[in-house]
């Protein structure tokens, strides 16, 4: 019988903290999956973000940082560019990359630095208690929007995958979701190729993966995926914004 | 080799490259943009890597992720830059990642001046940044020793697996002198250790984090950290005298370059018939407490020198104590103190310690 199916080579066995219905443990296993069947682990380097993910180094399977908040695109462009033979990846939420990090992963991604990012968006600040994210919806409660998001108080959220592309030099941006299998296995393809174009040594990949909060959404898990679905896909379209052969 | 004149923020910068750096990530900041500008020339040629990073917060976590991956690796900035950089420089000392760091010091508080100070002592020696950490601090007063101290910070860092700043500052960073290196080119790279990320191959993965949510786990860090700096302090102790081998009657206390305008006064005083001794620590940490607190117990009165309001000033009292009473004489926003300046704050205390100063 041919063995279809097993635990990633790229995840540890430590229980995930995660709650439940959130999908960071989905999108763990997705990354682990990929740096595992590319046969990349053993020259893998990982970077946690400071929010929900910050004890990622527990859960990769492979040499891990822990960074300042925002910080990870900095501490990645480090390490890859002295050991340009290690697969550099970070793996951070809207927080951290769309609010502290705002200046580091847009001069990361325009010095076309050739490391790996996953952006978790769940629009919404979960590691500190439900805060209002620069990905937050239009009229989104949060523990400090507490009539809902006023976009003229606070703008409207930021679209990373799409605001990156704007950008001049060569890139994979796509963005996923794994709010559904059909939306997960796509996103699985989308980490591959940014992983393929980084074993290459092509250019910066990022994946911006839509995600799951029922915790702070103050919503069930079937409710939640219905929302993302409904609120979040139509503000933040899926699909792949960038690739590096079109000369943008 | 044979004596260059360089001026001293290139010759910091080819200093990094015989010590075995030949990666630098940095960020314009006047008096320092020598540094980055030399070795954004000079890291290519060697083979290495220079990335002109878009702020001192990138810069500084750009080598947490180089010196974790087991490189040699520096950054250089001046005061405003240095506080920016504080926070990564608490992770990679909680990290126990060797780097090395250069404050070519201008004046503040805020934006302040371009022009030298010592104004970062405190900063640098008690802390700087979030948390119990400590790093080695050494301070050069000429170019030649600007050299030396780079060369020998690469190799405290990585001994002790810490971050180490050279502070210096901006004339040490602006004058040109006469200076040597050390022949054999590019220097040996860091022995990444069993500490380093460099891919979990054939053996068990690392992780390089400060997240300790355990209280013990921390507190266990910082017992681990305070038992190093210890053994710093016990080992790594550096200081120059001058005209301590007679009989003196007033003890001046300086570093960095304030210590050679100190020695000009000294010299004339000397001259004039005053008995007059300077001590000059090159490591602010580990201070010298000790050895400081030995010489000035043969003079009757201590004169603390510096391009600020006091900050060294508190070391130098927790090392004389009571038992003498101690002057202070500072010059700050980029006021250089001339010879004379320091002459007449000598003669002021030399008149204090009772007169009997004359031979």
């Amino acid at each position: 019988m041919r063995k279809i199916f097993s635990y990633p080579e790229g995840l540890t066995s430590n229980k995930m903290h995660y709650c439940p219905g959130c999908t960071h443990g989905v999108i763990h296993r997705m990354v682990g999956e990929v740096i595992g069947e590319l046969g990349l682990i053993e020259k893998t380097v990982g970077i946690a973000p400071v929010g929900c993910a910050v004890f990622a180094y527990d859960y990769f399977n492979c040499d891990m940082f822990q960074a300042a908040h925002g910080r990870a695109p900095a501490v990645a462009t480090g390490a890859k560019r002295v050991r340009p033979d290690l697969i550099v990846f970070s793996y951070q939420g809207d927080g951290d990359l769309a609010s502290i990090g705002m200046s580091e992963i847009i001069h990361a991604a325009n010095r076309g630095e050739k490391f790996t990012v996953i952006f978790v968006n769940n629009a919404i600040y979960g590691m500190t208690g439900g805060q209002l994210a620069p990905t937050t919806m239009p009229g989104q409660y949060s523990t400090t929007t507490p009539k809902g998001r006023d976009v003229n108080e606070t703008g409207h959220p930021i679209r990373m995958a799409e605001l990156i592309s704007q950008l001049r030099t060569p890139a994979f941006i796509a963005r996923g979701s794994a709010h559904n299998p059909r939306e997960t296995i796509i996103t699985k393809d989308y980490i591959r190729r940014a992983f393929k174009y980084q074993a290459e040594n092509r250019c910066f990949s990022l994946v911006e993966v839509l995600s799951t909060c029922p915790t702070n959404w103050g919503l069930s898990v079937r409710e939640s995926e219905k929302w993302l679905e409904r609120v979040m896909i139509p503000y933040y379209p899926l699909g792949i914004k960038k690739v590096p052969e079109t000369d943008s | 080799m044979k004596k260059v004149l360089m001026k001293g923020n290139e010759a910091i910068g080819e200093a990094a490259i015989c010590a075995g750096c030949i990666h630098f990530f940095g960020y314009p900041i006047t008096p320092q943009s020598e540094i980055p500008e030399y070795l954004s020339r000079r890291l290519p040629e060697v083979g290495g890597r220079f990335v002109q990073a878009e702020s001192e917060v990138a810069a500084s976590n750009m080598i947490y992720g180089a010196g974790g991956v087991g490189v040699r690796v520096m950054t250089s900035s001046s005061s405003p830059g240095i506080s920016l950089m504080s926070e990564a420089i608490s992770y990679i000392a909680a990290c126990e990642i060797p780097v090395v760091i250069v404050n070519i010091m201008r004046s503040g508080p805020g934006l302040g001046g371009i022009l030298p100070t010592q104004s970062d002592y405190l900063q640098a020696t008690k802390g700087g940044g979030h948390g119990d950490y400590k790093m080695i601090v050494l301070a050069p007063s000429s170019v030649q020793e600007a050299v030396d101290l780079v060369i020998l910070s690469f190799d405290l860092a990585e001994k002790y697996l810490t971050p180490a700043m050279v502070i210096g500052d901006g004339m040490i960073g602006q004058m040109m002198e006469p200076v040597e290196f050390p022949s054999g080119g590019v220097g040996k790279p860091m022995n990444p250790g069993n500490w380093a990320l460099t891919g979990a191959k054939n053996r068990p993965r690392r992780i390089l984090n400060s997240l300790l949510i355990d209280p013990d786990v921390c507190n266990r860090l910082n017992i681990k950290l305070k038992e190093k700096y210890d053994i710093i302090e016990r080992d790594e102790k550096r200081f120059d005298t001058f005209e301590l081998d007679g009989k003196y009657d007033l003890l001046v206390t300086a570093f960095g370059m304030t210590s050679r305008i100190c020695r000009t006064a000294i010299e004339e005083l000397k001259k004039e018939g005053y008995k007059v001794g300077m001590f000059r620590p090159i490591s602010l940490f580990p201070f010298p407490y000790q050895e400081l607190r030995e010489a000035a117990m043969k003079a009757s009165r201590v004169l603390d020198v510096e391009m600020n309001m006091g900050q060294m000033l508190e070391d130098v009292k927790m090392a004389v104590g009571h038992e003498r009473e101690i002057d202070f004489y500072g010059k700050t926003g980029g006021l250089i103190p001339s010879p004379d300046d320091i002459k007449q704050a000598m003669l002021k205390s030399l008149t204090k310690a009772g007169g009997r100063s004359r031979k």
